[in-house]
């Protein structure tokens, strides 16, 4: 055929027809394919609330569970430690917890020690900026890596992000937001569940 | 019946020429491909990377074979490679080794094209290619170091698919996908295992084909950074051409040996490289627990991990750990740009201004210092070093199409400059 023929517009109807149905259907067939790659039934189904016994803590231990894949921490603060809380304030970027409170802190959290009962604080040890998961360091004074009046509480060894004893996030660091406390409630005094809290019971 | 072609050669070889061009492609790109007589050492790194993609894409093969992508095996398995599959710790070393190999030698490739103006103009599209080769290595890396699924194997994906967090609105579902799980998981290790074997080698198989493709089309520029094609005999020949097959391709195989030499002396003294090519804590099992205490990326994504470490400040009204990424990402991504930032008269560094020299020094000291910083715990002094590293880094790029023009320029010879040895 010729390209100087005159173009046979109701072919040219059909032409783009054809073209745009096949589009639909290849867009329709890779929908298929970049969803299989969206997290599995069994992988939303795992997520169960885990139980942990908190009776033989002692003021100043850490204790580590995993819950979703992540590592959730309990830690018994002392007097000291609740003291110090007060003080950082001004030091922190988000001292009252107000960012993102839905996907952070729930309600019962949001005071200064950020925990249900002053002594013990439980949060999701993953660090707000890219997921590290930062290392106790609940010794105040200079130490390597951290500012010389350090009260104590984690850092994160990936970008350098400090928080203090009660999660909270140092200002001009790396990580945006405080860490994160996941829903829980206590079934007793010694005994704490993680995943579940009142609102969800 | 339709009539013969006409072909040149005879017997088997004209039978196939009738139906396949393999005498025209063989013509095309070896034996008449005329190369510039004046190449120098920076020009022994383009084969040398076809050569450990050679190598990465055997040893691979044979690793695939013992290997099993399952998290609650995958450690175990390259344990037993290590031991009990018979020269397996060979294959993975040579596999873990041309991994680092393959970063130096296509690091002194860009330092080549970089120096010479190889990505001037009619050689765009070759270095279009280039960085996209550059981007699936770097892919293909990150993908292939959760295998192990060591310590460093699964911290280090943990960061870089946060990275893909920090994206305002879509970021944390778009994570999620990634990892296929709500962690990196089982999930994860399968789906990085696909992109490492199969997608990944596919894209940067046809990529490194369209480089070299590109690069025959417009012929090698050279170190003097002038056109052979501008001179030519009688017969049409490039006055300053040889044919790539038998001169470049014999005195390849020089660098060819002194390459090997030195990659089996790290794979046979020093695979680890003192924890630079493997790192120490990948010999602990991935516990989603516990970050290692100092976690660092493998050398050759220090200097791009620097920069992302470098922005600790919010700005309009976005996160910090959003304008990392996007400095990081900035960093590679303006690399496709380069053909147009640089508006120097000239394309080599020989003819260049002392200012460029300069500059150009400063910022290979820059990008090492980056590096350096990188394999680093964080510090004061450093984030300060690196924040003026990664602003020196942007600027030397977009800054270019001024400083490009500064200085005085030495004139440019109408033929290369060639001594005979």
């Amino acid at each position: 055929m010729s390209n100087n023929q005159p173009v046979d517009k109701e072919r040219r109807v059909w032409m783009i027809a054809c073209g745009a149905a096949g589009g639909v259907a290849a867009a329709a067939t890779g929908t298929a394919f970049l969803t299989s790659m969206a997290p599995s039934e069994r992988a939303k189904a795992a997520g169960a609330p885990v139980e942990l016994d908190i009776s033989g803590m002692q003021p100043g231990d850490m204790k580590t569970v995993e819950w979703r894949g992540k590592p959730v921490w309990v830690v018994r603060r002392d007097e000291q430690m609740l003291e110090s809380l007060p003080s950082l304030n001004d030091q922190l970027a988000d001292p009252n917890s107000e960012r993102s409170p839905d996907a952070l802190t729930p309600e019962y959290a949001r005071n200064i020690h950020r925990s249900i009962k002053p002594e013990y604080l439980v949060a999701v040890g993953i660090c707000s900026h890219l997921g590290c998961s930062p290392s106790a360091r609940f010794a105040a004074g200079p130490q390597p890596s951290l500012p010389d009046d350090w009260k104590g509480g984690f850092f994160c060894p990936c970008h350098g992000s400090t928080f203090d004893l009660a999660g909270r996030v140092y200002a001009g660091k790396p990580a945006p937001d405080n860490l994160e406390v996941p829903p829980h409630k206590y079934l007793s005094d010694t005994k704490l569940l993680i995943g579940v809290d009142e609102n969800q019971a | 019946m339709a009539a013969d072609k006409k072909v040149e050669t005879t017997g088997v070889l004209g039978w196939i020429d009738q139906r396949f061009p393999l005498t025209s492609t063989y013509k095309a790109h070896l034996s008449e491909y005329y190369a510039p007589k004046n190449f120098n050492f920076w020009y022994f790194f383009g084969s040398l990377a076809l050569l450990v993609l050679v190598i990465q894409i055997v040893t691979g093969i044979f690793l695939v074979m013992h290997y099993k992508p399952d998290a609650a095996k995958a450690f175990q398995s390259v344990e037993y490679i290590m031991r009990d599959v018979p020269w397996g710790w060979l294959v993975r070393y040579m596999h873990s080794t041309g991994a680092s190999m393959f970063f130096v030698v296509v690091y002194m490739h860009m330092m080549r094209g970089l120096m010479y103006g190889s990505y001037r103009k009619p050689r765009e599209l070759i270095w279009i290619f280039g960085v996209a080769i550059f981007l699936c290595l770097m892919a293909e890396a990150f993908f292939g170091y959760l295998l192990p699924w060591g310590q460093m194997s699964y911290w280090g994906a943990q960061v870089i698919v946060n990275l893909f967090s920090a994206i305002p609105v879509i970021g944390p579902d778009l994570a999620i996908w990634i990892r296929g799980d709500y962690v990196v998981s089982d999930a994860t290790l399968n789906r990085f295992f696909s992109f490492h074997v199969i997608a990944i080698p596919l894209v940067l198989l046809g990529l490194v084909a369209a480089h070299l493709v590109a690069l025959h089309e417009v012929g090698s520029n050279n170190p003097d950074g002038v056109e052979i094609k501008e001179k030519k005999d009688a017969n049409g020949k490039p006055l300053d051409g040889i044919p790539f097959h038998p001169y470049y391709t014999v005195h390849d195989i020089l660098g060819v040996g002194v390459f090997l030499m030195v990659f089996s002396a790290i794979v046979f003294f020093a695979p680890e490289m003192g924890g630079y090519f493997l790192e120490y804590n990948n010999f602990i099992p991935a516990d989603p627990l516990k970050t290692p205490a100092h976690i660092a990326p493998v050398w050759y994504f220090t200097p791009f991990y620097s920069i992302l470490r470098a922005i600790t400040f919010p700005f309009l009204g976005l996160d910090a750990k959003f304008w990392g990424v996007v400095a990081m990402g900035g960093a590679v991504v303006i690399l496709f740009f380069l053909p147009w930032l640089d508006k120097s008269p000239v394309k080599s560094i020989r003819y260049r201004p002392t200012l460029h020299k300069w500059i150009y020094a400063i910022f290979l000291v820059n990008f090492i210092v980056l590096g350096y910083l990188g394999v680093k715990p964080p510090s004061d002094i450093g984030q300060v070093v690196s924040q003026l590293g990664t602003l020196y880094y942007f600027l030397f790029f977009l800054a270019m199409p001024w400083w490009s023009k500064l200085g005085a320029f030495k004139p440019v010879p109408d033929r290369v400059v060639f001594q005979p040895h």
